[in-house]
């Protein structure tokens, strides 16, 4: 007899996710993935200014918060045939990266961490243990000291013994399987709290060229930004010397700290290289970072595609063979079980599910406002792991020498990687490698600037006067959480359709081809020793890095009747 | 790098000024953080001053010293978890400082520890207590609130269980204000913010797309230093960040009086740090305290890295201030030094303002305070028309009206004095 288990709210993720799942003896035997959130911004965007999309389409998500903007600039620009000065293209990439170096650190100690961290064993600690230990794995952090650890554990034992614990309230700290020893417990959580300090103070990057995080600015034609060195108020030696400091410090903590940090707490979960094991379909248009307007082309050292069935070999994207399913979502399409390509997209939201308050979803059919992107009718996987397994595949050379040792270490293959372990790792390896990338892209503004190469925005096609009547675009960007595409029609100067293929629609969506999606494969099987405590699912389901508020959208790129119409 | 040395107080029989005696914490240090807080409080000088004494550095420590924790539940309802990150981001009390020190905060999705049963348990018995409400996101209200669940409910139950005992409400960004992106034209989900929903207590607004960072957080400290939530104006904002104008304090202000514009981004205006007003700007017409606190612990603010404000802490931006990149119709003649006729502005902004009120049927200690902070304040007209924010079934339905085209100032009386 299977027992029916709720995960909702899944907590310690962006937006709302809700996991159903039948559980027999100590494994999960069936699992649903339900997005239980819909906004419709693309709805909103229809009718607009497409100068002003990005600032709509950034608010799809605040933990991502470039992402969908930089997708959106991309798009118009790719409709406008809007081409982008070099140093606005480098600012982007700089802004980009430095908020996906932010979002990996933020997602592995505060979103991700307590799975795998007691707080509750902190105060048996040995702080000297804890610190000679650290220094051993982090030579170069001077924050692995007494005085530091011994505060922390002051301050954890004084809110566990005053039962006020704020958000470690009802954590499952009694759980037989958090297996780290208190001293690495106590690390953790110290860096828990450095890693809150550290990401203020870098991005800043954000701040320089955007104005504010969350949420930066952004300009269609370029970026508003302007470069003058010799004027105080736009960007000068002053800021290019604060940059210098924040790309420095932003690649020592991720590579003194972050990595080892990933490593030394994976050491003691070896077997989650073996569960979490999800979709053998994986795709990436790039590295980390790459954004372009119009279709990947492939940039240097990295071929934009698709490995399938397992099989460890790059094949070409073909990008017809990307269709959505309303099979499983909330959603009306004109012919049931036939998917769309996102041009001919046609979707209604289509509510058919219980009133709430409900207890249990899974037994329809329809359960969940995600969408079901399938490749050539397969599920896919897409994130930091797809992307350097890719890389990897592909022999590139960075990927190599950065996976190499640590899958020495961990003895393990790189087909591994495809589970709850290798996806953390593959995110604090690629969050090393964009942090590099940053000093690289700053080295190349310098570069721009005093080759006098400094436009920083390009006023050709601003005006509405020198667009085509109708033209489509399509922007395509590796984010934090995966590959995404934002996809627009413009007539007569305004947005006619508006549609967004985002990462956590693919790896958060439901059933459709007869496949699981993939949160849901990784979840069957899965270890779950206490029904009333999901510890061990809550791990795989996080190492995804949900982020749900993105994977809900409507599209109607044909220009049938609007879905909004139908929503009331 | 530097890191905070907080510690905390034990709750029962010690207050916080007993505790860091205790610790061996000089008030003089304590008094450090404080004026920290004070400064934050004091951003917005001429609204803090004509309505409430800003708190001194010494009367904040007298009263966070007598304290214990209070319980602090953060939901996140329709939103984009923005406003989280910009807690996130706060440098003055930073949210370490407010979690771990200041409040027991018991539930909160983004970052506490449990999940399913176990973390709707912790929001049942907090609720069960009095406590300090913190709405992010906002309430979509059509087809029985389908558009967002959490544990089965829907956000407006879920709502209306965490304000019952609550005794300071704060509905942070602009979803939870007026519903922000989701809730603009058309209004797919019915989204609404959270003072349509809770009328029977005040609510406060801090507003933006998201807040500015220590805004959020200062607004918490605020009441648990006074022990009642800041003086807001007509639309429940605090005074202490919402009360003057981004044009008031815009630092390029001086660029707008003498004429200096940027007519196209990264043209030579631009390159000189000209005003934005040609290309779109919204800070005449926008409350925010940007250009005096700034972002990102005060590197810099939209404006100042040269893009125009898009208004985000006013009701209805994204359909009252769009297009983004056009002119602002109502501004008078650059060059002037007065940009509006403040009779004539205070009507206008009255009466938009009376419109909300009267929404809040049965709100009467609410509209009261409104309408005494509402006359205090003059408001600007707005680009488009006041939204409403109707409910009715075919509210928003046909296509986006034209925005109105933006009306360049009249040659002669104008510019007549644009220099």
């Amino acid at each position: 007899m299977s027992e029916k288990v709720v995960i909702d709210p899944v907590t310690r993720i962006e937006g709302h996710l809700r996991i159903e799942v039948l559980a027999e003896g100590d494994q999960i035997t069936d699992a649903w993935s339900q997005t239980t959130q819909f906004k419709g911004v693309e709805i909103v965007l229809r009718g607009r200014d497409p100068r002003d999309a990005w600032a709509f389409a950034q608010r799809i998500c605040g933990v991502c918060t470039v992402v969908h903007a930089i997708a959106s600039i991309r798009a118009v620009e790719d409709a406008l045939a809007y081409p982008v000065p070099k140093a606005a293209d480098i600012i982007r990439n700089l802004v980009l990266g430095s908020q996906m170096v932010q979002d990996h650190v933020i997602h592995f100690y505060h979103l991700h961490a307590l799975d795998f961290v007691n707080v509750a064993k902190v105060p048996e600690a040995d702080v000297d243990a804890a610190v000679a230990a650290a220094v051993a794995l982090e030579p170069n952090y001077a924050l692995n000291s007494v005085g530091r650890f011994q505060a922390v554990q002051d301050q954890v034992r004084r809110i566990l013994e005053s039962g006020q614990l704020s958000i470690f309230t009802n954590g499952y700290w009694d759980h037989p399987d958090y297996r780290l020893s208190p001293e690495v417990d106590l690390i953790a959580v110290s860096h828990y709290l450095d890693a809150l300090v550290w990401q203020r103070d870098m991005i800043r990057i954000n701040t320089i060229f955007g104005g504010k995080n969350p949420h930066p600015n952004f300009l269609v034609g370029g970026m508003a930004s302007a470069i003058n060195m010799d004027n105080e108020l736009t960007i000068n030696q002053v800021k290019l010397d604060q940059l210098q400091a924040l790309v420095e410090r932003t690649l020592t903590f991720v590579q003194d700290v972050y990595l080892p940090d990933v490593v030394a707490i994976l050491g003691g979960y070896p077997d989650y290289l073996d569960i979490g094991r999800s979709s053998p379909n994986f795709l990436a248009v790039g590295k980390g970072v790459y954004n372009c307007a119009g279709y990947p082309a492939p940039p240097n050292g990295f071929r934009p595609g698709v490995i399938l069935d397992g099989k460890l070999e790059v094949v070409d994207l073909d990008l017809d063979r990307i269709k959505e399913f309303a099979t499983s979502g909330w959603y009306r399409y004109p012919q049931e079980g036939i998917g769309l390509q996102p041009w001919d997209g046609e979707t209604e939201p289509q509510y058919t599910g219980p009133v709430p308050p409900y207890e249990w979803l899974a037994d329809n059919e329809r359960y969940t406002w995600s969408k079901a992107p399938r490749y050539d009718g397969r599920a896919v996987q897409v994130g930091p792991m797809p992307r350097l397994l890719s890389a990897y595949v592909q022999g590139e050379a960075e990927t190599r020498d950065d996976l190499d040792p640590l899958l020495r270490q961990f003895g393990a293959t790189p087909e591994q990687l495809n589970s709850t372990a290798g996806r953390i790792l593959a995110r604090a390896v690629e969050a090393v490698q964009i942090a590099r990338q940053l000093q690289g892209w700053l080295d190349d503004l310098v570069t721009a600037i005093t080759s006098g190469d400094d436009r920083t925005f390009n006023p050709d096609k601003w005006e509405k006067e020198t667009w085509p009547t109708e033209s489509k675009g399509v922007g395509f960007a590796e984010v934090a959480r995966g590959t995404l595409s934002h996809w627009v029609r413009v007539n007569d100067g305004f947005i006619e359709n508006y549609q967004a293929v985002v990462p956590s629609t693919w790896n958060g969506c439901g059933r459709a081809t007869e496949q699981l999606g993939p949160y849901e494969q990784a979840l069957v099987p899965h270890p779950l020793l206490r029904p009333e405590q999901p510890l061990e699912p809550l791990r795989t389901i996080h190492s995804f890095d949900p982020c749900q508020s993105c994977g809900i959208h409507v599209l109607d790129v044909s220009g049938a009747e609007v879905a909004w119409a139908q929503v009331q | 790098m530097i890191i905070p040395d907080s510690d905390l107080w034990v709750v029962g029989d010690e207050t916080l000024g007993e505790h860091l005696q205790r610790r061996g914490v000089s008030r003089r240090s304590f008094l450090q953080f404080c004026a920290g807080v004070a400064g934050v409080l004091a951003a917005g000088p001429m609204a803090a001053g004509r309505a409430h004494a800003a708190p001194t550095a010494a009367s904040i420590a007298d009263s966070l010293a007598s304290m214990t924790k209070p319980v602090l539940v953060w939901l996140q309802l329709q939103e984009c978890t923005g406003c989280m990150e910009s807690v996130l981001r706060s440098g003055a009390t930073t949210v370490e400082e407010l979690i771990l020190n200041l409040v027991s905060m018991d539930y909160n999705e983004l970052l506490m520890a449990a999940a399913g049963t176990a973390a709707d348990e912790a929001l049942a018995a907090a609720n069960a207590q009095e406590h300090i409400l913190v709405v992010n996101g906002s309430v979509p209200l059509k087809q029985d609130g389908v558009f967002t669940t959490i544990a089965g409910r829907s956000a407006e139950a879920i709502l209306r269980e965490s304000a019952e005992k609550a005794t300071a409400i704060f509905a942070v960004g602009a979803c939870a204000h007026w519903g922000c992106v989701q809730a603009s034209r058309p209004n797919p989900t019915g989204a609404v913010g959270v003072d349509r929903v809770i009328t029977d207590k005040p609510v406060v607004n801090v507003a933006g797309c998201p807040p500015v960072p220590e805004v959020i957080t200062a607004s918490l400290v605020y009441t648990l230093v006074n022990g009642t939530p800041p003086p807001v104006d007509g639309q429940g904002r605090p005074l202490f960040a919402y009360g003057d104008r981004i044009h008031d304090f815009c630092p390029k202000r001086g660029r707008f009086d003498a004429g200096q514009f940027v007519r196209t981004f990264d043209d030579e205006g631009a390159r000189r740090g000209y005003c934005l007003y040609e290309v779109g700007c919204r800070g005449p017409d926008t409350f925010a305290p940007c250009p005096i606190l700034r972002w990102n612990l005060a590197q810099d603010w939209p404006i100042g890295a040269g893009h125009p404000c898009i208004g985000c802490t006013e009701v209805g931006f994204y359909d009252r201030f769009t297009p983004f990149y056009e002119v602002l119709p109502d501004l008078k003649a650059p060059g002037t030094g007065v940009e509006a006729d403040a009779t004539t502005v205070g009507l206008v902004g009255l009466a938009a303002v009376g419109l909300g009120v009267a929404a809040h049927a049965g709100a009467t200690a609410v509209q009261e305070h409104r309408a005494r902070t509402a006359a205090e304040k003059v408001f600007l007209p707005l680009v488009g028309e006041v939204p409403t924010r109707d409910l009715r079934p075919d509210a928003g339905a046909g296509p986006p009206a034209q925005q109105p085209a933006p009306q360049p100032p009249e040659a002669g009386t104008e510019k007549e004095d644009d220099r």
